[in-house]
């Protein structure tokens, strides 16, 4: 069989919304035999940061950015109508209602279904995450040549 | 139509009823025929998009009310 299609996807936004939207087409590009990566940096990076538990990072500025901007699968917002929770509140019932995967159960079908999972070893060293701030599902943590060497390789490349 | 299993995903979004075919066929061998039951009108033109990516055929799709039937036959492992 010839080589498999790539399709490479930067996760740049922490919000609910597009976080869903990067894994939607994830798994559908797994779906349709393509070998993806998800790319993550910024704001992506609180995506994949674990739900449970704490990490030491370096510096008050860091300290402070970590509970200011904790992340975690479980803790993104709407990127619009948040209401002050509310909105992404309802959007998570409706989402239910209609059986539509939550971004945790998004992320462990990803895994099973082969996407690599990467974080941005740069925004990580910025914002003082170190490799224990992420989830099991985690794949590698790795720079901008990464990507870009995927990107080069790959028919489709989206940033989200 | 003569099919060997079949998938509801009834009540379902994408990408659910093509990822849960994605995993489905391979339960399947060569030459056999999978029925994909869904009312997501979205199917229409991705199980076409699905089969040509994957190699698979899509032998057709049969509409009564708002369910929508696909029906794919395997063609690889």
């Amino acid at each position: 069989m010839e080589e498999k299609e790539k399709l490479t996807i930067v996760v740049f936004s922490g919000d609910l919304d597009r976080a869903l939207a990067a894994f939607m087409l994830a798994t559908t590009g797994a779906s349709m035999g393509m070998d993806v990566t998800m790319f993550f940096t910024f704001w992506g990076l609180n995506v994949i940061k674990k739900n449970e538990g704490g990490w030491k990072s370096k510096g008050i500025m860091r300290k402070m950015l970590g509970v200011i901007n904790r992340g975690g699968s479980k803790r993104l917002t709407l990127s619009k109508f948040n209401f002050l929770g509310a909105g992404t509140w309802m959007m998570k019932q409706l989402m239910k209602d209609t059986k539509m995967p939550s971004v945790e159960e998004f992320i462990r079908m990803a895994k099973e279904m082969g996407v690599k999972l990467v974080a941005c070893t740069t925004t990580c060293g910025v914002m003082g995450l170190p490799a224990d701030a992420f989830r099991g599902e985690v794949t590698s943590m790795a720079g901008a040549a990464f990507f870009l060497g995927e990107a080069r390789k790959s028919k489709t490349t989206l940033f989200i | 139509m003569k099919t060997d299993k079949t998938l509801d995903c009834v009540g379902l979004y994408c990408p659910m009823p093509i990822v849960k075919t994605a995993a489905k066929i391979k339960e399947l061998k060569v030459g056999e025929v999978l029925e994909v039951v869904s009312d997501d009108v979205g199917i229409k033109q991705d199980m076409p998009a699905w089969c040509e990516a994957t190699g698979h055929e899509c032998l057709g799709m049969e509409q009564t009310g708002a369910e929508i039937k696909s029906y794919v036959k395997k063609k690889h492992d």
